[in-house]
């Protein structure tokens, strides 16, 4: 792919192909397996939105520390001993560079950067340099300290940070996102907690498949039947079905939000939660109706949210929640990283149901996440095989969105496109 | 192994030997790798089993309150097994090939704590799966827990630590380990 620099000239398409007329949406298969796309993702998308880092109750104790790649990058997040805030800091020392967070997580009073052994605070202040004597008067060794990520906020747990100096706030940025994230936590009495185990595998497919996928209810039926014949078995009901809407959030978000067909832990039994979970759930969910009111409450517990938040962190809220993360590696790969997250203590019966419905469905050991995986590496094959130049997106044009439509795919699209600029186009072959 | 079915109690788990072991671990893993999974269901004991796979980060993992990745009773096995009979396990049709390498068997000793003797035995495996021209691996050891059961050496719990500190190098666990 040629990209273009300045204004596009006649000879050039955009990668993003919508005609309302015609109800059509296509997306120019370039976008999937295009090295210099994904350089210009690396600068225009994922330096210049707010990312997903992880969250607070990961750091709970002054100390507390978790190392994460995030757009590729090394970051730790620790919260500071003194302040008791969360920073996020790249994980390089000042001096020469070696990393300065070394394991995965833990508690540390100090960070000391092995090589020279500089010694920094929890709250990023150098507090240590061996032989400070050798340095000559003038050396400003308050300016050596941990550099934090250019921004960082925090949206009721769950923080963000971006490379963007001059990026919106946090919350301007999730628009109407937030009002999702508000119902899983508020579910939660906003109490809730990443759980021990996490989920770190790879698709050898493009990332914004995955983007796809995370929101797409048109597939359920066809690619997951083995997940759906294993519910039925331990005795769910699937008639309901899963009618329901797409919304387009803002700034590229966007959810599906449908009828549970089955169980969720907050708070819809169902015959595999066992008959001595009956009564807890049914208090949990008279507790949602006490504080949010009958039409909330049952929201909360009876619908599920599929939610993406631009450009790659997925909130599933179905009948386990799970928060996911995703970045590239080449264009036909990715690394995915999937946490579970629940209600601070939760009854340990419940978290027993809600941990088997993550394994089973959204693990990837699980019943249905392998198959998903299969489905993308599959796409990412056909890519291959040329021939066909576009990704037809167009499903449900024609009508207010339902959830096994495609409008929150377009969402995502078209906000990719603006991202991208003038990068979202190619010369006519 | 020596026993037979007309002489049930023949099986002494405390006089095991470790060739005995290996030979029912190894057959174990042949089982796998031809993909007989309904032979392979018929090597675990009657009753409440249990198959747990952790996930990387937590190998200590306790399925009751961390998130594991294969979290299996009897039921679950089952299912599982049935999903990947079928042609709609689109991950694993067509099949991988698979070769299960199982090496450093150790045999603790018997346990008698829950009420029914239990064998502890432990072993390094190296599970290779081969897909669409694609080769990864699963590194890690197991734990396994046998019993006598008819006679019969017979698999009541069984555990496999993945060393890999990420999933990533197999990409998912869609194959039994």
């Amino acid at each position: 792919v040629t990209l273009v620099r300045s204004a596009p000239p006649a000879a050039v398409i955009s990668l993003i192909d919508e005609d309302p007329g015609c109800h059509r949406f296509r997306v120019h298969r370039d976008t999937m397996t295009s090295p210099e796309i994904l350089r210009q993702e690396i600068e225009r998308v994922f330096h210049r939105c707010w990312l997903y880092v992880g969250h607070e109750s990961e750091v709970p104790q002054p100390g507390d520390y978790v190392r994460r790649p995030v757009a590729g990058r090394p970051l730790f997040m620790v919260r500071g001993a003194k302040s008791g805030q969360v920073h996020v800091f790249h994980n390089t020392c000042t001096h020469r560079g070696a990393v300065v967070c070394r394991q995965k997580s833990g508690n540390a009073k100090v960070f000391q950067c092995f090589y020279h052994a500089w010694t920094f605070d929890s709250e990023g202040n150098l507090a240590g340099v061996p032989d400070r004597d050798a340095y000559a008067e003038g050396i400003d060794f308050a300016a050596l300290a941990l550099r934090p990520v250019a921004r960082m906020e925090s949206y009721r747990g769950f923080v963000f940070a971006s490379f963007d100096p001059a990026i919106v706030d946090l919350e301007t940025y999730l628009a109407g996102a937030k009002e999702y994230l508000d119902l899983v936590i508020d579910s939660a009495d906003g109490k809730m907690e990443v759980v021990k185990g996490t989920n770190e595998y790879c698709i050898g497919a493009n990332w914004k498949l995955l983007a796809e996928n995370s929101i797409d209810g048109y597939h359920a039926v066809s690619t997951h039947d083995t997940y759906f014949k294993y519910l039925v078995a331990l005795g769910t009901d699937l008639k309901g079905g899963v009618r329901g809407t797409a919304r387009d959030l803002g700034n590229g978000h966007a959810v599906l939000e449908y009828a549970a067909p089955w169980g969720r832990p907050i708070a819809k039994w169902e015959p595999l939660f066992g008959e001595a979970a009956r009564d807890e759930i049914a208090g949990l969910r008279q507790a949602l109706v006490d504080k949010h009111g009958e039409q909330r409450a049952s929201r909360m517990a009876d619908t599920n949210r599929n939610m993406l938040i631009f450009p790659n962190l997925v909130v599933n809220d179905i009948m386990s929640v799970t928060v996911r993360t995703f970045m590239p590696s080449a264009p036909d790969r990715m690394d995915v990283t999937a946490w579970e997250i629940a209600p601070r203590d939760e009854l340990g019966q419940l978290r027993q149901r809600r941990l088997d419905s993550f394994l089973t469905f959204l693990g990837p050991a699980g019943f249905a996440t392998p198959d998903d995986i299969e489905a993308l590496e599959s796409c990412q094959q056909g890519f291959a095989s040329g021939g066909v130049e576009w990704n037809d997106i167009s499903r449900g044009m024609g009508r207010a969105p339902e959830a096994n439509d495609e409008e929150q795919m377009r969402v995502f699209w078209r906000r990719w496109q603006q991202q991208m600029g003038d990068a979202a186009y190619r010369e006519i072959s | 192994m020596t026993t037979t079915h007309d002489a049930p109690a023949a099986l002494d788990l405390g006089s095991m030997t470790r060739a005995q072991a290996e030979d029912f671990l190894y057959r174990e893993a042949r089982l796998l790798d031809d993909w007989d999974l309904d032979g392979w269901l018929t090597l675990w004991a009657p009753g409440a089993t249990r198959y747990v796979v952790p996930c990387n980060d937590d190998p200590d993992g306790d399925p009751a309150t961390d998130l594991v990745l294969i979290d299996d009773d009897e039921l679950r096995m089952r299912l599982r097994v049935e999903r990947l009979n079928s042609r709609k396990a689109h991950r694993e049709y067509p099949h991988s090939r698979t070769s299960h390498q199982v090496s450093n068997v150790m045999l603790d000793r018997v346990e008698n704590s829950g009420g029914e003797p239990e064998l502890p035995v432990s072993a390094e495996f190296t599970v290779w799966r081969f897909r669409n021209g694609r080769a990864t691996y699963y590194v890690g050891r197991y734990y396994y827990r046998l019993v006598a059961a008819g006679g019969e050496l017979r698999i009541r719990a069984k555990r496999s630590v993945l060393a890999m500190t990420e999933l990533r190098p197999a990409g998912d666990l869609a194959i039994l380990l």
